[in-house]
């Protein structure tokens, strides 16, 4: 079965047409040919497919398009428009926060949103006061970026970077 | 074939670069092989088997064909013929036999994913199985002796290392079994073929584009002049992605039923279980002799390891000991049992990283034996040269890796004892391991360089087939062709990742930098030497891989050093690594910023293998069972505690112009073996088998 739906991806509007049980992921790789997003799983348990859906991290895999008509979605494409990255991107880029990039756009998509998550005051599992402002250290990093597998091994150099855009 | 004549004089190299196309990479829009745009391409999903030997008796894909979006659906009875019978991994859809779970049986094209998948489970396939054998059994009758490692020979025994050990004052006999390991790259393995007019056009996520043309045209019977492969940006390989796989030949087989039509195929994180690749499982006996002082009389390291009857690979995990120590007398040989499995290859260090378990633990408990701290006993036996061939090092600087390890890590203060740092409810203990990794070069890489433009500012197009899978290819090649030009890295246009550029070697062995750049390096001479340094717009000068004048003179290794810090809990036997140092003699480091990404990566592996990976095989099915992420583990960020990371000024004129050597692999040499002896002695409880799980502990 197929049904219609639309899209904001990147500030793009799009219509399409998709099957019932297509993926946000698949609607933007194989329908939109918005490749940023990748797929390293498809079964949530890499998070190669991280994208910001209205606002939030997610993972566009477990996440059926036409479960979303009419969400905004960005992805690390998105994040730097006109070419221009996200000081997030520049930090991987200086720190080397990568090796084969085919998690980065991931990494970079659920940095963004565990930022925000943090300044908002949302605790983790190493965070010990759950009333206080949240501050992130590395472990903080660490564990909220655990959801996003780099098989190149990339984590240190990712706290890296994302510690100093933390600061 | 000559070396250049020129010093190589570093600017470039030795000077931190950005990745070129970093960029690309954060913003997501580095195109990787099933993101090549095309939009009439054909989704394939393939049907494998379920059972490890046996034979299709009947395949009825009439509903498959049925459904809504179905191209084709091809099976050994309608696939067309490849040229030969290619080894039995290569020959998909050839024959109705069985060799291994999860081979393809069929192939479906459609054109949307979904309807790919869909119309796959619809087939259905009728199947006599056959009696087979899956797990490693080390007294398996099937046992057999190979006539070769991938690198040198399958045994070699100096002296009577049996009568030594009966003689020694003191002798250690233990076996280390490590696991089947897959490489898990996260990119799936993928390719997009597409035949037009008896050529085939295929985009490969592969370590070498050459070595798929090869399979390819051996495979399809074709000219390697009919057969383009291009890989611009591979997700990582680790190996798996080396050698060509049965994924590659059913896309370019199903590709041959629909000419002028595309096919694509991007395997699932189950299928990167089956058919890619894996370590194989080793079982590993060590024995070392020794006298009172600690001095090495005997060194004997036998090795079984997990086998395939389809295929050959030996896992070479004896040959790290055949260099690493001097002792008189010595033994090393690798057994295999073949099952009925996939066959095995390549892994991020195959051979040293298994055998650097087994080696490098069983010198801790020696130290401990002997009561002599681990370092010393390394350095007792360093040997003068190369103890398996004769030869002098080119450079070998493992001591002072030890030494300069020690004083960062601040190891002087160590107490030896087992179980004594009980600190808030975690044991604390740490460890040491040793590393070693050789500098190969390999043969018959192809590099041209074109002037573009003319005079002082002319630029360089510079191409060669090389692969970028993470290392860094494009800023180090391009950092290498400046100096070798000598001219800024801003003039560089590196070309790679494509056949057109003519034959080239592998992303693997810790070679890719070396053979690259050595070729290109030499173009650089010739072409200097034609055009001098004011050429015109045009001028080209090419050259293959020169051979290495001193390859016969001397051994050439890579060395290193890894300290851990391990905590176990007292009470859940959870185990952490908070503090990894690794210390590294590799020559010169072309770019420091990549390069430290690339030990950086090693040691996550090293740690990683210490602690999670393991593939489980069910003997019923001869499938893996724990196969994905969520049962496969690999590490995550927050398993990786602090990694610190330090590289040796090391000039070495003899492995090549540049003076580098490979660094790919030796960061995960030996971090298992440090990772196992710090945690006996945090614990006192010493595991020898891989990975280290917390039930050791309780
Ligand atoms: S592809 Fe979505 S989590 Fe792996
Ligand atoms: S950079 Fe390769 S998986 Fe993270």
């Amino acid at each position: 079965m197929k049904l219609d739906l639309t899209l904001t991806v990147d500030g793009h509007h799009h219509s399409l047409t998709v099957d019932t049980r297509t993926t946000v992921l698949d609607a933007l790789r194989e329908h939109l040919d918005i490749t940023s997003p990748k797929k390293g799983c498809d079964h949530g348990q890499c998070g190669a497919c991280t994208v910001l859906l209205d606002g939030r991290r997610t993972l566009s895999c477990l996440s059926l398009a036409v479960a979303h008509d009419g969400a905004e979605i960005t992805t690390a494409d998105g994040l730097a428009p006109d070419g221009e990255l996200h000081p997030l991107q520049q930090a991987f880029v200086d720190h080397d926060a990568y090796q084969c990039g085919y998690c980065t756009p991931g990494q970079i998509c659920s940095a963004v949103g565990m930022l925000d998550e943090a300044a908002h005051g949302a605790p983790s599992v190493v965070t010990d006061d759950l009333t206080g402002d949240v501050r992130l250290d590395r472990a903080e990093i660490a564990e909220r970026l655990s959801g996003n597998l780099c098989r190149c091994g990339a984590y240190a150099h990712i706290v890296d970077a994302v510690e100093q855009v933390a600061r | 074939m000559t070396t250049a004549s020129r010093p190589f004089v570093p600017h470039a190299v030795g000077t931190a670069m950005p990745r070129p196309e970093g960029p690309q990479k954060v913003r997501g829009t580095a195109r990787y092989t099933v993101e090549t745009p095309g939009s009439d391409a054909l989704y394939l999903f393939p049907v494998q088997a379920g059972v490890a030997r046996g034979r299709v008796t009947a395949i009825d894909t009439s509903a498959a064909e049925a459904l809504e979006g179905v191209v084709a659906v091809l099976t050994h009875e309608n696939a067309p013929r490849l040229a030969r019978e290619a080894d039995a991994d290569h020959g998909v859809l050839q024959s109705s036999t069985i060799h291994q779970h999860g081979q393809y049986l069929a192939a479906v094209l459609a054109t949307s994913s979904e309807s790919a998948r869909e119309a796959a489970s619809l087939v259905s396939v009728e199947v006599v199985e056959e009696p087979h054998a899956a797990v490693l059994d080390e007294d398996s009758p099937d046992l057999y002796t190979p006539e070769a490692l991938v690198v040198g020979v399958t045994d070699d025994t100096r002296g009577d290392p049996e009568a030594a050990l009966a003689a020694s004052a003191v002798t250690l006999r233990r076996t280390y079994r490590t696991p089947m390991e897959h490489h898990q790259p996260l990119e799936p393995h993928a390719t997009v073929a597409c035949w037009e007019d008896g050529r085939l056009v295929v985009h490969d996520a592969t370590q070498a584009v050459s070595w798929t043309r090869q399979a390819l045209a051996a495979a399809f019977g074709l000219d390697e002049s009919d057969v383009d492969v291009v890989a611009q940006h591979v997700g990582g390989g680790f190996g798996s992605k080396g050698g060509t796989h049965p994924n590659t030949m059913l896309t370019a087989l199903a590709a041959q039923a629909v000419p002028g039509r595309s096919v694509r195929y991007a395997l699932t994180r189950q299928q990167m279980f089956d058919l890619v690749g894996y370590r194989p499982a080793t079982v590993q006996h060590v024995a070392l002799g020794a006298d009172r002082e600690g001095r090495l009389t005997a060194i004997t390291h036998d090795v079984v390891d997990q086998g395939s009857k389809i295929g050959e690979f030996v896992e070479p995990a004896a040959a790290f000991s055949r260099g690493m120590y001097a002792a008189e007398t010595r033994r090393t040989t690798h057994r295999v049992v073949p099952l009925d499995i996939g066959v095995p290859t390549f892994m991020r260090a195959p051979g040293e990283a298994p055998g650097s378990f087994a080696g490098e633990c069983a010198m801790d408990e020696l130290a401990i034996e002997l009561g002599i701290d681990p370092i010393e006993l390394r350095l007792r036996n360093e040997p003068e040269v190369d103890p398996e061939s004769g030869l002098p090092y080119s450079s070998r600087n493992l001591v002072a890796c030890l030494r300069r390890g020690a004083e960062r890590f601040g190891w002087a203060d160590r107490d030896p004892a087992p179980r004594a740092r009980l600190v808030d409810g975690w044991w604390h203990g740490t460890g040491v391991g040793s590393a070693s990794f050789p500098v190969p070069r390999f043969p018959g890489s192809e590099a041209t360089i074109r002037a573009t433009g003319t005079g002082d500012t002319a630029g360089y197009t510079v191409e060669i087939a090389a692969s970028d899978i993470g290392q860094g290819a494009r800023a180090a090649l391009t950092a290498i062709a400046a100096d070798a030009l000598d001219v800024g890295v801003e003039r560089i246009d590196l070309r790679i990742g494509d056949t057109a550029f003519g034959p080239a070697g592998p992303a693997g062995g810790s070679a890719g930098t070396t053979s690259w750049g050595a070729t290109i390096v030499e173009a650089a001479d010739r072409f200097r030497d034609k055009y001098g340094d004011h050429p015109e717009d045009g001028d080209e000068a090419d050259a293959h891989t020169p051979d290495n004048p001193w390859a016969g003179e001397y051994s050439m290794h890579a060395f290193g050093a890894h300290f851990v810090e391990v905590a176990v809990h007292a009470d859940t036997g959870e185990i952490r690594v908070p503090r990894m140092l690794g210390v590294f003699a590799a020559g010169r480091i072309v770019n420091p910023l990549t390069a430290r990404s690339q030990f950086l990566g090693g040691m996550t592996w090293g740690l990683s293998a210490a602690l999670h990976e393991e593939s489980v095989l069910d003997d019923r099915f001869g499938h893996v069972v724990n196969r994905d992420f969520a049962g496969y583990h690999v590490a995550t960020n927050a398993d990786v505690g602090t990694l610190d990371v330090e590289w040796l000024d090391e000039d070495d004129p003899y492995v090549n112009p540049m003076g580098t050597k490979g660094i790919g692999e030796i960061g995960i040499v030996g971090v298992a073996a440090a990772i196992a002896n710090a945690a006996y002695h945090a614990t006192g409880v010493r595991v020898r088998s891989l990975p280290i799980t917390l039930d050791a502990f309780l």
